[in-house]
């Protein structure tokens, strides 16, 4: 086996069990989430099933006895539903749920290496027994030693799953040649599950009904034993195992090396004959089936190298950090790249003839296309979609709605929407705190509700979408919305705002994001644990988003976040005021002109609208705000862009001189430098200068600041170390 | 009782070299050039396995095996299809019409032996 540590080793099969659990609890979730409204059909009940299954297998190799405890009766459960002998009805579909709760959180305290309370699970596991029945003895599951004690182990042979599915007949596969032929390899224990086989009115005599699970003992290649099974891939489910025994001292009963779930069943070993009964459906042997038989299932054509796998996305695990040094030095590449055409401009105007020049820019042009791809497929890789963080939603709704004793609908929108995976990580928390307010502050209680005529069932509904290089996440509910006058006087109450101080509703509104500010009546135990709204939109800032509120009183309130796509490429446009070099985000430019006098007009108290096409919408003097001298501040001499914020409102930016579209990798200002309001970023340009990087929706704020007498913005000088090819 | 065996070929070439290898292994072959041979040959006989080209003219292999399984004498009767090296796609193909397995063109002696002890002792 491997040459590593093998605590190494033992850590690396760990992180793999772990990430392998979150994948299929978040797909458990989705399917149980959809249980309570469609049902689950069996498709759907196995693919449950096989979650639960998987988690225990690997939780027995991992020695997580109560993890395998829980997991055991839990999959009886589903096995029961599975095969019909236990119905799915609104308690049981409860009971599922909340057990898959109870599982993620024991796998979470597993993978996080905490303990769980003693009786953490002791309630809800008594209730999946009750439900199973009392009087079955249930068999207890002895934890599986860890077979990863790899330096003690030598492998005897191959542990061979073979699963024949109905259809292997109508091939003219016959599986008791298959064992033949594997007998003839070497010694083979045979172990037959008649867990499948339906009673003999619906035995139909042309399905196989018959799985197998084979110890071969016998020193022949991994192909060898597959090549037996070569041409029933796809017409059953096979998995090939090294045969592992323990040498050493930890040495482990045989039967429960690597596989334990078969022996509680009440497995007959069959002979041959009774094989091959089966194959005409005239099996005499009396067969009871124990319903306690935990099928083994399969997860994966381990073999399938024939194609049977069509339609199934492939995937790779790759470490975080490789990804982002790929996307790093992309855009380096991006920025090098803009260096060359500088220099070749130049070149081109001085030392080439025109068709040197020529050629050096097409053969420039194509490297740029190329570079472009490079980046999209990075960018892709980077991206996932939303639904890793919304599919915690349900859940989460489901526990709070349930310490409230609220009844709450949870409408999600828009999952597949992909986004950058670091920036998917950073929505987790602030989305989890901001729906649990909704269902805790946002929604009325179910009296409160019904007094109101409102549906006694609150919705919460969360959406998200894709606008321009943004998306937008909506968390909507149809609660009671928010008491401006609460609010405001709460605000003067806490300091945050003078007494008698003048604002706007959405002002009002806003206040709720002010630091220490929490309206609720009483702290209860499900959000108000001091972390305010405040945290969240420092959180949402951190990615370079920011969020919204909206609120009708009685109707309910719409939170809005917006979040930058990607935190490192940016489509952008190149413009001049005075010496500065500024980039706009291409996706928010709707046009520019040169305006006529007549297109602008003052507004009483400072300021210009400009009128475009019967419209009219703000002049916001980019000279002004950042304090540019020997910049063209009339109009009319200049270049109006009409820009669109990320809310939808349009401002028109005045500039000296637009200098062209150009794809600038953005470098945090606050990482690299300081926040500046105004600025979302810079980027290093071909010729070395740097450029800012323009904030748009903080844009028409400092218009209004400035208007009220407040100082440019200062930029104290920049040092930004040159990139240059060496 | 020797066993049967049904060899499909538009290849004369290919059909001989089958019949030779299983004849000297003992086994009895019938012959048929395409599809429609093949069915007509099958009539009043017993097979115990078809070895089957998949281009040919009149009739190809897929559909003769699709033939050959919606016989009630065919169902259980083991089927392998002659493909190319990397012919997946002939394989999933002749997979979904009812074949039981494939064999690689071109292949040893032996090797067609051992598939045909494989799928029909």
């Amino acid at each position: 086996m491997s040459q590593a540590p093998v605590s190494v080793e033992f850590e690396r099969f760990r992180q793999t069990f772990f990430e392998e659990c979150s994948e299929m609890l978040a797909d458990m979730e989705e399917r149980l989430s959809r249980l309570q409204s469609d049902g689950l059909d069996l498709e759907e009940l196995n693919a449950v099933f096989r979650a639960v299954h998987s988690i225990k297998a690997g939780a027995g190799a991992f020695n997580y006895s109560r993890l395998v405890q829980f997991t055991h009766t839990f999959e009886y459960l589903l096995d029961r539903l599975r095969d019909g002998r236990m119905i799915l009805d609104g308690d049981i579909g409860n009971l599922i749920i909340q057990s898959a709760d109870i599982l993620s959180e024991m796998v979470a305290a597993a993978r996080e290496e905490r303990d769980l309370a003693p009786d953490f699970e002791i309630q809800i596991h008594a209730t999946l027994k009750n439900a199973l029945g009392e009087g079955e003895s249930q068999t207890e599951v002895k934890t599986q030693t860890a077979t990863m004690t790899a330096d003690q182990t030598a492998q005897i042979g191959w542990l061979v799953d073979f699963k024949p599915k109905p259809q292997m007949f109508r091939h003219a596969n016959e599986p008791l040649l298959l064992i033949r032929e594997l007998k003839s390899l070497g010694e083979c224990q045979i172990t037959t599950s008649l867990h499948s086989l339906p009673s003999l009115e619906a035995l139909k005599p042309e399905d196989a009904y018959l799985s197998f699970y084979i110890k071969l003992r016998a020193d022949v290649p991994e192909s060898r034993v597959y090549e037996v099974f070569e041409f029933v891939d796809g017409d059953a489910d096979i998995t090939i195992e090294p045969w592992v025994l323990a040498t050493g001292p930890l040495m482990v009963d045989e039967d429960e090396q690597g596989f334990g779930f078969f022996d509680q069943d009440p497995l007959s070993q069959i002979s041959e004959s009774e094989a091959a009964a089966e194959r005409f459906g005239v099996n005499e042997t009396i067969i009871t089936k124990s319903p306690n038989s935990p099928t083994r299932q399969s997860q994966s054509n381990a073999q399938n190298t024939n194609g049977g796998q069509a339609g199934s996305v492939q995937s790779i695990r790759v470490e975080l950090n490789r990804v982002d040094r790929l996307v790093n030095t992309v855009g380096e590449l991006v920025i090098a790249q803009a260096m060359l055409r500088q220099e070749i401009a130049v070149l081109t105007e001085t030392v080439l003839t025109q068709g040197q020049g020529l050629h050096a820019n097409e053969s420039l042009d194509s490297l740029e296309a190329l570079t472009r791809e490079l980046q999209d497929c990075v960018m892709a890789i980077r991206m996932q979609p939303v639904k890793s963080v919304f599919s915690r939603m349900p859940r989460l709704v489901r526990e709070v709605a349930g310490k409230l004793n609220k009844h709450v609908r949870l409408v999600m929108i828009g999952e597949h929407t992909e986004l950058d995976k670091t920036v998917i990580e950073e929505l987790a928390d602030p989305l989890t705190h901001m729906i649990r307010n909704s269902v805790d502050h946002g929604l009325e209680s179910t009296e409160k509700r019904i007094e109101l005529g409102k549906n006694p069932e609150g919705e919460i509904k969360l959406t998200a979408a894709h606008v321009g290089s943004n998306i937008l996440i909506h968390i909507e509910d149809d609660g009671a919305g928010i008491n401006r006058e609460r609010v405001y006087n709460k605000a003067i109450e806490k300091g945050i705002i003078a007494a008698g101080a003048k604002l706007t509703d959405d002002e009002i509104c806003e206040l709720i994001f002010a630091p220490g500010f929490s309206t609720a009546a009483a702290v209860t135990d499900v959000s108000g644990r001091g972390v305010g709204m405040d945290v969240v939109r420092r959180n949402i800032m951190k990615i370079g988003g920011r969020i919204h509120i909206s609120s009708v009183e009685g109707k309910g309130s719409r939170f809005t976040l917006v979040i930058p796509l990607t935190l490192a490429v940016l489509d952008g446009m190149l413009l001049a005021v005075g010496k500065e070099r500024y980039i706009l985000p291409l996706t928010s430019i709707i046009e520019s002109f040169v305006p006529t006098g007549d297109q602008l007009r003052p507004l009483v108290g400072g300021g210009t609208l400009v009128a475009v096409r019967g419209d009219y919408y703000r002049l916001v003097r980019l000279n002004t705000i950042f304090g540019v001298s020997h910049s063209q501040s009339d109009p009319t001499k200049a270049l109006i862009v009409l820009v669109e914020t990320a809310s939808g409102g349009r401002i028109g930016l005045l500039v000296d001189e637009l200098i062209g579209q150009q794809q600038v990798v953005i470098k945090s200002l606050k990482e690299n430098y300081i926040p500046v309001p105004g600025l979302s970023g810079a980027t290093i340009l071909g010729d070395g200068r740097v450029a800012l990087i323009l904030d748009i929706e903080q844009l028409g704020k400092l218009s209004d600041q400035h208007l009220k007498g407040l100082d440019p913005v200062e930029i104290p000088e920049l040092s930004v170390p040159q990139i240059h090819a060496a | 009782m020797a066993k049967t065996i049904l060899a499909v070929d538009d290849s004369k070439t290919m059909r001989d070299m089958v019949n030779f290898t299983l004849k000297s292994s003992g086994f009895d072959v019938v012959e048929a050039e395409d599809g429609v041979a093949a069915l007509s040959a099958v009539q009043g006989k017993r097979i115990d396995c078809v070895i089957t080209d998949i281009n040919m003219p009149n009739m190809d292999g897929i559909s003769l095996v699709k033939a050959l399984r919606a016989k009630p004498e065919f169902r259980s009767t083991p089927i392998l299809i002659l493909t190319t090296e990397g012919g997946e796609e002939k394989k999933a193909q002749g997979r979904a019409a009812g074949a039981t397995g494939w064999i690689v063109k071109p292949f040893a002696p032996d090797k067609l032996i051992q598939v045909v002890n494989k799928v029909c002792p």
